[in-house]
């Protein structure tokens, strides 16, 4: 057993020295950022205008920047989640996946502690951006930073190893493109990420509800309007004007969403794991 | 032969419709260093994956340090050190980094960890560049530190899949320096492939598979007796004449695959047949040589090819283009 942890947090230690060493990957976090907060962002926002308006609480108190911060945070934590998963390409061409696959260590802990390493490192993508809050006039306190580092992690767990099942059985680096054009993206756009929900043709309306991104943006969303001053008996309309998610007229919880992403996050798990253990 | 070490018995592997190995039978005696060769896509590296738990035999069987590599392939894994044709180091860690990884993977004490690195890093005499990011490493000293990974957990076994391909010959007669070292003191069994018949003369023993099967197995000397006689290469201003002269008059063997211009042949007395041959052939004789039997020609005469030295093939060289690209980008 403490054999099997071991090799677990040698891998997930791997995970994090790469990043640390990749100076590249930690400044590339803060460029799509910086490109949706202050320049898509920026931009829409006069046309979007307040979009608390008509909850009596002061119309402006919430504009569409501060409403696109958590999702641009969910944004950068679900990329670094399905590319440190899908990595495991890129390990293989490397050599190192040999490595791990020939020691005397069972397949899934291999898995486990990839997708644990990839996880831990997309959490850390995500407080980066946390940076960001003051100069887009985000107050956040150390209670909601230790409330989103979770919510962060859970979500990340769950697409990291939604990657690792589609990494598994891939043999060629030519797939990683097409994985960000017809994975990635697709699910972050379609999250409710960058704009409300509402009014959404029911084609769309019906594919956010079934993505598992959305859930996973959502609760960070509700702590940070929480914090932005959002009173508890208001929250539920929030999700009337599409800021947050209902499903079914219901309006999410927290508690809902975490409960959403984890049953997601488990079936990611599993099949990973059952994927990556397929032996030649 | 001491007792065996590995034992294969009647091992076939199929990707597909094509069978890649194809019920081959040998085995290996402990410390012995055991050679196999055999052309490109003859079933070298399947076979070596199929020892080392990698791919599943799709049938027989095979022993490695008493273990099932079917049934038992945790301990197989455990008792064996790999070093295989391409890196599988982590070009963004550092040289003990790689090590350490190595040792949490293969279970290794945390208290024996420190002393054992101490020792094969000494042994690889990398022990002063220990903090440096292998990507710095040139593809010598990255070669040794994977020996060096490979014996890190005292494996019983060491299997080589080409360990010096693209190695300059200083390198490589360092690495087998080392390697001869490590297999008299520590009594390592080392299984080999290679692609230099030079290295190859270092087996006790060697195996030549073709077409996935094993089509001679001896000492390098008992394969060499196999080519019998001497080897005989000519050139002369009509080749053709002077090869059929050389098979009707002295009845010499052709052997296959000659070079450009001339052609090898296999006679019993090499010394006599010279001058006499010299003397009989009706074209001018332009070069004519004499020489003992090499692994070479025991190669050519059984599989019909030449060893080749390690040339890429195109995916290879891609993958290569990309490593090199990818160690460019600056960091």
């Amino acid at each position: 057993m403490i054999n099997v942890l071991r090799a677990i947090y040698t891998i997930w230690l791997r995970e994090l020295l790469r990043w640390w060493r990749d100076h590249s990957r930690i400044i590339g976090a803060f460029g799509f950022p910086i490109i949706f907060l202050f320049i898509f962002g920026s931009g829409l926002s006069p046309a979007m205008g307040g979009l608390t308006a008509g909850l009596g609480m002061g119309g402006n108190k919430i504009d569409f920047v501060k409403f696109i911060f958590p999702g641009v945070i969910g944004m950068n934590v679900l990329m670094a989640s399905i590319m440190s998963g899908v990595s495991i390409v890129w390990d293989r061409e490397f050599g190192v996946l040999k490595e791990m696959l020939v020691a005397p260590v069972s397949r899934p802990s291999v898995a486990i502690g990839k997708t644990l390493g990839g996880a831990t490192v997309a959490t850390l993508q995500g407080l980066l951006i946390l940076v960001f809050a003051p100069l887009i006039n985000v107050h956040l306190s150390f209670i909601e930073v230790i409330q989103l580092i979770p919510l962060m992690f859970l979500g990340a767990l769950s697409l990291t190893a939604m990657g690792v099942a589609i990494a598994a059985r891939m043999h060629s680096m030519e797939g990683f493109q097409m994985i960000m054009q017809f994975v990635t993206f697709p699910m972050i756009f379609m999250s409710g990420a960058l704009f409300p929900l509402r009014n959404l043709p029911g084609w769309m309306n019906f594919l956010v509800k079934i993505n598992p991104v959305t859930y996973a943006i959502d609760p960070l969303r509700q702590v940070i309007m929480k914090g932005e001053g959002v009173p508890a008996f208001l929250m539920a309309k929030l999700a009337e004007l599409g800021l947050t998610v209902e499903v079914l007229g219901h309006p999410m919880t927290i508690w809902n969403d975490v409960l959403v992403v984890s049953v997601f996050g488990l079936v990611m798990v599993v099949l990973s794991v059952s994927m990556f253990n397929i032996r030649d | 032969m001491e007792q065996p070490i590995i034992v294969v018995d009647n091992l076939v592997r199929r990707y597909g419709d094509f069978t890649a190995v194809n019920r081959i039978s040998f085995s290996v005696g402990k410390g012995e260093i055991f050679g196999f060769l055999g052309p490109n896509g003859a079933g070298k590296t399947t076979t070596i994956s199929v020892l080392c738990t990698l791919l599943k035999p799709s049938e027989g069987k095979a022993i490695v340090a008493g273990h099932d590599v079917l049934s038992d392939s945790k301990a197989v894994r455990q008792s064996i050190g790999l070093v295989f044709q391409e890196s599988t180091l982590d070009e963004q860690l550092t040289a003990e980094e790689n090590l350490r990884f190595h040792a949490a993977l293969y279970h290794l004490p945390l208290g024996l960890t420190k002393k054992r690195m101490d020792e094969v890093l000494e042994m690889v005499d990398l022990a002063d560049r220990r903090r440096d990011l292998v990507k710095a490493f040139s593809g010598g000293m990255r070669r040794r530190l994977e020996i060096a990974r490979g014996l890190l957990h005292h494996p019983r076994i060491l299997f080589l899949d080409e360990p010096t391909l693209g190695l300059d010959p200083q390198t490589r007669r360092h690495i087998w320096t080392y390697l001869l070292n490590l297999q008299e003191q520590e009594g390592v069994t080392i299984f080999l492939t290679t692609h230099y018949m030079d290295e190859a003369e270092f087996a006790s023993r060697i195996a030549i598979i073709d077409h996935g099967r094993i089509v001679a197995l001896d000492t390098p000397e008992g394969l060499k007796s196999m080519v019998g006689g001497d080897v005989i290469t000519v050139h002369t201003q009509d080749d053709e004449t002077a090869r059929r002269f050389a098979q009707e008059q002295f009845g010499a063997r052709l052997l296959p695959g000659s070079s450009e211009g001339g052609f090898a042949l296999e006679v019993e007395d090499g010394a006599s047949f010279i001058p006499q041959f010299v003397r009989g052939v009706p074209p001018v004789v332009k070069t004519i040589s004499l020489r003992r039997p090499t692994l070479d020609d025991v190669f050519l005469k059984l599989t019909g090819r030449q060893i080749r030295d390690g040339e890429l093939d195109a995916k290879d060289q891609f993958r290569q283009s990309l490593k090199n690209r990818k160690r460019r980008r600056p960091h």
